[in-house]
């Protein structure tokens, strides 16, 4: 057999092949220029909307695509297209720095766990399913409400329910790969252990932690609209989900107010989950022939 | 001698991107009723494409292009799916080499031979049983109520073999293709089974398509040998005359990288000792759960050792004898319950993760598999560079270290920057012989270091790993199941059987006369050892 079929997850050295991997499932292309734009729209807020999202700036409960504001106004007068840009910032920002505080945390329970294994990884085990037998959202919601709404609280609120997936993933990977050669190899040189952990092991799992990672941006971004709808969030930070909260009971009199933000969220969403999709084809591509 | 299956001109094509265009270019070969024909070749031959052609199971992507196959009257290359369906187990059958994935771990292995019967025939019930308990009785196979009741994983891996066995020739198929049935079986276990496929055929006139890279095992079973290499056929005929007499320089290279069965002579090692191992075991204990009783599995006890300065020591044994396990404790990767490893004056028995750094780099390990004993993620150099800088050699001396090691290993010192998957096995194997060396030892472990290589490849390795060992005043703890092997690269040899050391001595002495009932029935089962003896009769003629 070549050594291509016999290799190990070998990814490195092949830059040129990602991105034509990558550029092959067309829905992750669409899911990485939707991203792009909301990305550009964040970055943009404050030129194209400056000033305070909250403030009042004209006749309540305008109707979108008429006149000076594109998306209407809300039920006391706001910009709506102006609270959604400012609501980017904040989705964008709680969604990637939960994640990758739930990664780090999460690979490294999972990684001890996996290659220390016996007692250690029972215990941090036992740990793990704590969490996971709680359901993570109400869990969150319990989180913020006992540590007073914040863009912080929020974020420890998100990653203390989202790493314990990762954990095991890891956890998996590090099993499967401390029995290999090279890492007895690495242990008969006398290498210490945190080397072999994150310099030897860590590079060959991280395709997966990669996508898992991507995917998890995703359920932060909605954990994170489902807490703002309740009232949950920062009340100092403008956020799709509240948008949407707030537009709730005049769903029926003034549709804008609701669609716009939810429309925005579920876009964001199905963009990363493709991006997602997308960088697993790209990182494992034996898998995705095998599916085939 | 009639023809049952005639292969012309067959082309087999690989996907675009794949290293050559064709796997098989115009193969011509002729199977006969009643005889074995072995197509022998190296990874990469096309050999296991070719048989898998003839059944029809190309894997996707991969097609004929080109020839015919000739069953009878018929090309079955124009024959439908259904048709060929039909054919398949009735026509012609197939064994496969990993019999533990062949069968279907969920259902008994009288199912699985029953649905054969049940797909093909409309036999009742019980004449089906009786059929499938008739011919497991005729593969040897012991208790065949027991065995018709019992799940894969409840057989050994010879027994499961001869269900496989059975359940290819239920139907009295006129071809068998039998790709490399025996490689995954213990020595003693393949001796059985080629024995049995030879007496089967016999007695059912099959014709037999054995596939296999072992000159061996060709020479106790073929009638007819077809040499492949690259997916062309390079040398067909008769076996004596293959064996004997090879035409092409790719035969008679392969015939010639065969391990002779008669030990090198060495002069006798008379240095002083550097490892003793004494009254060394380790027990496995998995513990019952909570409520159920823990087991006891002896992997090794009371093995005692002793390596001399510059010498070869060979631990040969059949899977699980224990070697292994005696293999990971003397470069301590395992623990073991009892006994001492005395390392000049010290024993690392004992001693936890901080008492042996110091004496790590002394005993360092050559793996067995070239694929996973590299990191994929780290380029050669860094793989070679950072043991010596572990233990605290600075920067530069490690490299001009690691680039010394490649020229010695027979590799451009230029290769530092590449990566382990731009190398063939060979190459890698190479590479982690370098690393093992980067560390300055005293004594090198090597478990099964060819074992993975092509029988050319695994020459070069040998002769490399014995110059190197000669150079640097090396001892070695060579472990292997190849009993060739170990009679060229071994001074004395250790042959394990269930975890205990049953006979000891030089390797002459051992291969002249093998003292306990094990180690003689290890040497009756080498395959071709009548061949090689032959062979050995010969060269002295020619010689003298």
């Amino acid at each position: 057999m070549s050594d291509a079929t016999a290799g190990a997850p070998s990814t490195s050295g092949q830059r040129g092949g990602f991105w034509s991997r990558f550029a092959k499932n067309r829905g992750a292309v669409a899911g990485l220029v939707i991203l792009a734009v909301v990305v550009v729209f964040a970055a943009l807020a404050p030129i194209l909307y400056p000033g305070d999202p909250f403030a009042l700036a004209g006749r309540p409960m305008t109707p979108p695509f008429q006149g000076e504001y594109f998306f209407g106004t809300d039920t006391l007068g706001r910009d709506i297209a102006a609270g959604m840009a400012h609501g980017a910032r904040t989705s964008l920002l709680i969604g990637i720095i939960a994640t990758l505080v739930a990664v780090a945390f999460g690979t490294l329970v999972g990684g001890i766990a996996g290659y220390y294994g016996g007692w250690v990884d029972d215990m941090l085990m036992r740990v793990t399913e704590v969490f996971q037998t709680i359901p993570s959202f109400i869990f969150a919601i319990l989180l913020v409400a006992v540590i007073t709404p914040s863009i912080e609280s929020v974020i420890i609120a998100i990653s203390v329910v989202s790493w314990p997936p990762l954990a095991r993933l890891v956890r998996g990977e590090f099993i499967s790969l401390r029995n290999r050669e090279f890492v007895q190899a690495n242990v008969l040189m006398g290498m210490p252990d945190w080397r072999i952990l994150f310099v030897q092991i860590l590079p060959n799992c991280l395709s997966p932690i990669i996508v898992a990672g991507s995917l998890l941006v995703a359920t932060a971004i909605l954990i994170e609209s489902a807490l703002a709808f309740l009232g949950l969030g920062d009340p100092n930070v403008m956020s799709w989900g509240w948008q949407v909260g707030a537009g709730r009971p005049v769903l029926r009199r003034a549709w804008w107010i609701c669609t716009f933000p939810g429309v925005a969220i579920l876009l964001t969403v199905l963009a990363i989950n493709l991006v997602g999709e997308g960088l697993n084809d790209a990182l494992n591509p034996r898998l995705r022939e095998r599916g085939k | 001698m009639t023809a049952v299956l005639d292969i012309r001109g067959l082309t087999v094509a690989l996907p675009s991107g794949a290293d050559r265009m064709n796997a098989v270019s115009d193969l011509n070969l002729t199977l006969n009723a009643g005889e074995i024909t072995c197509v022998v070749g190296e990874s990469g031959s096309g050999k296991s494409l070719s048989a898998r052609a003839v059944m029809g199971l190309l894997p996707p992507k991969v097609s004929v292009t080109g020839g015919e196959i000739m069953f009878g009257d018929t090309n079955i290359l124009t024959l439908s799916e259904p048709e060929r369906r039909a054919m398949r187990g009735e026509d012609m059958a197939m064994v496969f080499q990993e019999p533990m994935t062949a069968l279907n771990p969920l259902m008994t292995v009288g199912r699985q031979i029953d649905e054969v019967l049940r797909i093909h025939t409309k036999f009742g019930r019980k004449e089906r049983r009786q059929r499938i308990l008739d011919l497991l009785t005729e593969v040897k196979l012991p208790t065949p109520e027991r065995i018709i009741a019992s799940y894969p994983h409840q057989l050994s891996g010879g027994q499961r073999q001869r269900a496989m066995i059975a359940m290819a020739l239920i139907l009295d198929p006129k071809v068998l293709v039998a790709d490399e049935p025996t490689t995954a079986l213990d020595v003693t276990t393949q001796a059985q089974i080629l024995r049995l496929i030879r007496e089967l055929q016999e007695r059912h006139g099959t014709g037999v398509m054995f596939i296999t890279h072992d000159f061996g095992v060709v020479a106790e079973i073929a009638d007819h040998i077809a040499v492949m290499q690259h997916g062309v056929l390079v040398e067909a005929g008769p076996a004596a005359q293959i064996l004997n007499n090879p035409q092409r320089p790719y035969t008679q290279e392969l015939i010639g990288s065969v391990p002779s069965l008669v030990p090198r002579k060495r002069e006798a090692v008379t240095t002083r000792t550097v490892m003793t191992v004494s009254d060394l075991s380790k027990i496995y204990r998995s513990s019952g759960g909570l409520f159920g009783k823990a087991k006891e599995f002896k992997a090794a006890s009371g093995v005692n050792l002793e390596l001399k300065r510059g010498e070869t020591l060979g631990v040969v044994g059949e899977s699980g004898s224990g070697k292994t396990t005696v293999a990971r404790c003397l470069v301590r990767l395992l623990q073991p319950d009892t006994g001492k490893i005395d390392l000049d004056g010290v024993d690392i028995a004992p001693l936890n993760r901080q008492g042996l750094r110091p004496y790590r780099n002394r005993v360092q390990m050559v793996f067995q598999d070239p694929y996973a004993s590299l990191n994929p993620r780290r380029t050669v150099g860094h793989i070679l560079t950072e043991g010596p800088m572990a233990r605290g050699k600075p920067g530069k001396d490690a490299h001009a270290r690691a680039r010394e090691l490649l020229a010695l290993v027979g590799l451009d010192p230029k290769v530092e920057e590449r990566y382990p998957h731009e190398f063939s096995g060979g190459q890698r194997q190479r590479i982690g012989l370098a690393r093992a060396l980067a560390m300055e030892p005293e004594i090198l472990v090597a478990d099964e270091p060819v074992s993975a290589l092509d029988v050319s490849v695994q020459a070069q390795v040998l002769k490399l790993m014995d110059e190197i060992r000669e150079q640097l005043g090396l001892s070695v703890v060579f472990i292997t199941h190849d009993l060739r092997v170990a009679a060229q690269v071994c001074d004395r040899i250790a042959v394990m059987s269930k975890g205990e050391v049953v006979e000891q001595g030089k390797t002459a002495d051992v291969f002249a006369s093998p003292q306990h009932e094990y180690t003689r029935e290890l040497f009756a089962a080498i395959p071709g050892r009548e061949w090689s003896s032959e062979m050995e009769t010969h060269a002295a003629a020619v010689n003298a």
